[in-house]
């Protein structure tokens, strides 16, 4: 019964204009685009001088930070308004007021201030950019100050060196970060929209009715929507291996069966809950906007973008309810860092819940009296 | 007029007696901002890191102090070997460590997120450079500090008195730097291009594919009135999600309205009238929802949450992708909302947007008078 069922949903997927396509067409998207959009890093902030000093320790500054990379000037203003005008236009991020006297003050009194306003409507760039800032006055101090620094003070602060090292991901890239996470984007795209609008499919054009007629059961009935899409949910994650091979040379560090493994459990839990959807919603919009409110959160509470240790407390203890935080941590790890099955136990008894979970419910839920 | 009061009522129906689509559409809003709003963090707080310290002498120990006792680092645990930090990172439960020698301190950071990685070497380089310099000034402050260049003998006569130039740092428009100001514009528009956008496409290429459509067009209504009365219920809902969006960003984001509320609702209107002429022209273009579905998805929703500046700075990305962005109208509206709402600007600041917004609404409304099939087929 199970086998003619299965080949009745392979030939519906696959006569099908639109999905074998998409199926195909998604990862490549996924892993070749992506990265190159989702991209926190803070390039070129842009800098707006106003020098009221217009002295050599004024310009010896302005060089110093104009040298550190970080950031380029866009302006120099004359005054603060005029300076706060390009703010408003988004042209500048960060104004360097110098005041007038700086060079007398800092000989005379030995302290003078400068003035950093940034625009913080992002947090990030105006945050990152006005340490960065401080931090280049702070180089800059030391050295004014070489002249007179004692020998104790030079010693002390060299007597130790300070080494960052990154492991896993020595140039620190991002894309690494993203890629794998991304995959799992596609997987649960793919084998949790489609199960969830393929039984409302069968509910809007009536065709729903023909098999609650015929002695299917309901297990075999959720079995053969369900195990096409966890072969095409394998199809699609090893064309998202190879995209990521080709196009980032990125191979997993870990052994891919673990990642298969965790991949099976997670597309059999994800497609579960798709059904479950489709269970509930009676059309295609309805169908689609649950997913859709679903999938959001559980992508948010994922750390797919920000850490989850990150989160407010209650965000974290939410989080645990994310099917797509365990396998997203799975996937990193494995790939990344090369972790074994067993530092993996965690997220492997999370998602086998998830998996019998949701398909007990999709099964439970099936009504074939209407 | 009264048979248009029908057809609208008619639609307002067909929302409000789907229970589920009705509850999601109103509670969607305040979902992502709870989502985006305290989900969405880029702030370090309490990093557990790891300690290597064979020599556990007075300065690894003020040093390791200092971590601890900043808001971004909390003690995990020492370490009795190197070797033990592998296992630490691999199975997630640090991603810092602090390995001390003799001559250097190693920060070893898991680099699988290089942003955090690298906020976390950052900041802990900046805190043992101030422990080992505060450290220096305590050892030399006291004792006569030798005066090579000859200044004034009152400056030199303790390191105290060194000549430092303080940065006095104002935080324009966000002073507590939540990152809340950044989003709320970001979700305002999202919303709006939901339901405006792929709500009203996927509504009329329904009646298209069930042939209610047909009904529809052969009653007197004239065809611009039935179209107009699908709008009616989503241009509701949208104004009723904006509200909804104000009143949380303001008393639970804390995130305030700095400029004229008025000019920010003319904008959003604006916003609307332009999203809600899009879900026309989609529809206009097809026959099926689950197209107008895939192509709102597709075309609509996703440049909404990667290419507008949302969550990932423009500039940040490649050029081809800078150009795409430009053709967004959510792009003009967020860039818009956050000169109005979070920066306090006047309408002067935002004559360019309002105008790409109405050339874009011109230019939709034009091109789907021209799609839309009014006749049977």
């Amino acid at each position: 019964m199970l086998k003619y069922l299965l080949e009745k949903e392979f030939k519906q997927f696959f006569r099908n204009k639109a999905l074998p396509k998409m199926a195909v067409i998604m990862p490549f998207m996924a892993i070749l685009i992506f990265p190159l959009v989702a991209n926190f890093e803070i390039k070129n902030i842009n800098l707006a001088i106003v020098d009221n000093d217009k002295s050599s320790t004024s310009r010896a500054m302005v060089q110093k930070i104009a040298a550190g990379g970080y950031f380029s000037i866009s302006q120099v203003a004359d005054t603060h308004n005029e300076a706060m005008i390009d703010i408003e236009l988004n042209k500048s991020d960060i104004i360097l007021e110098i005041p007038a006297n700086l060079e007398r003050d800092i000989q005379r009194d030995g302290t003078a201030k400068v003035l950093v306003s940034a625009n913080a409507v992002s947090a990030t760039k105006g945050g990152l950019g006005s340490a960065y800032l401080a931090g280049i006055v702070g180089d800059f101090n030391r050295e004014i100050n070489s002249d007179i620094l004692t020998m104790s003070e030079l010693t002390m602060s060299e007597q130790f060196t300070i080494t960052p090292r990154f492991w896993y991901n020595p140039r620190l890239l991002y894309t690494y970060f993203m890629v794998p996470a991304l995959m799992v984007m596609v997987l649960a795209m793919v084998c949790g929209f489609l199960p969830a609008l393929n039984i409302v499919g069968e509910k809007e054009s009536g065709t729903i009715e023909q098999i609650n007629v015929t002695p299917v059961s309901k297990l075999n009935f959720i079995l053969s929507k369900l195990l096409p899409y966890w072969i095409i949910g394998f199809v699609v994650l090893t064309i998202s291996f190879l995209a990521a091979w080709v196009a980032y040379g990125l191979t997993p560090a870990g052994s891919l069966a673990t990642i298969y493994l965790f991949a099976a459990l997670f597309v059999l839990a994800f497609s579960g809950f798709g059904l479950v959807i489709s269970n509930y919603a009676t059309t295609l919009q309805q169908a689609m906007f649950m997913m859709f409110f679903f999938v959001l959160t559980f992508i948010f509470m994922s750390g797919l973008y920000t850490p989850v240790a990150n989160m407010p407390q209650w965000a974290q203890n939410l989080s645990i309810i994310s099917p797509l935080k365990y396998i997203i941590v799975v996937l990193r790890q494995v790939y990344l860092k090369g972790s074994t099955f067993s530092d993996l136990l965690t997220p492997f008894w999370m998602l086998s819940g998830f998996a019998i979970l949701f398909n007990g419910w999709a099964v439970l839920s099936y009504r074939k009296k209407s | 007029m009264r048979a248009f009061r029908v057809f609208v009522q008619k639609e307002f129906y067909h929302i409000l007696r789907d229970r589920w689509t009705t509850i999601i559409l109103l509670a969607l809003p305040i979902l992502m901002i709870i989502l985006f709003g305290f989900g969405i963090t880029t702030e370090i707080r309490n990093t557990k890191f790891a300690v290597y310290d064979p020599a556990g002498d007075f300065t690894t120990r003020g040093i390791i102090n200092k971590l601890e006792s900043s808001e971004y680092f909390t003690l995990e645990r020492y370490l009795s070997s190197p070797d033990q930090i592998e296992q630490l990172f691999r199975e997630g439960k640090t991603g810092f460590a602090v390995v001390f020698s003799d001559e250097q301190i190693l920060l070893v950071a898991d680099g699988t997120d290089p942003n955090t990685a690298s906020i976390l070497t950052n900041y802990a380089t900046a805190l043992i450079n101030s422990y080992l310099e505060e450290s220096a000034v305590r050892q030399a402050g006291g004792g006569a500090a030798t005066n090579v260049a000859g200044d004034p003998p009152v400056a030199a006569a303790t390191a105290a008195a060194r000549r430092t130039i303080t940065p006095e740092i104002r935080l324009l428009y966000n002073p507590s730097l939540k990152s809340a100001y950044n989003i709320v514009p970001g979700i305002m528009g999202m919303i709006l291009m939901l339901i405006c956008a792929m709500m009203t496409s996927v509504s009329i290429a329904r009646e298209k594919e069930l042939g209610t459509m047909e009904v529809l067009l052969v009653s007197p209504m004239k065809p611009f009135l039935i179209i107009l009365s699908k709008i009616v219920p989503y241009f509701t809902i949208s104004v009723i999600n904006y509200i909804t969006i104000l009143i949380l960003s303001v008393y639970v984001l804390k995130v305030p309205i700095a400029g004229s509320l008025i000019l920010l609702s003319g904008l959003s209107l604006l916003f609307i009238m332009v999203s809600l002429l899009l879900g026309i022209l989609i529809s206009s273009l097809v026959e099926k929802q689950i197209v107008a579905l895939l192509i709102s998805g597709m075309l609509l929703m996703m440049p909404a949450v990667f290419l507008s500046g949302l969550m990932f700075p423009i500039e940040s990305m490649p050029e081809v992708l800078q150009w795409l962005s430009h053709i967004l109208p959510v792009k003009w509206f967020i860039i818009a909302v956050r000169n109005v709402m979070i920066k306090g600007l006047g309408f002067s600041s935002i004559i360019k947007e309002v105008a790409i917004l109405t050339g874009m609404a011109a230019v939709i409304l034009a091109v789907s008078i021209k799609k839309f099939k009014f006749r049977l087929e």
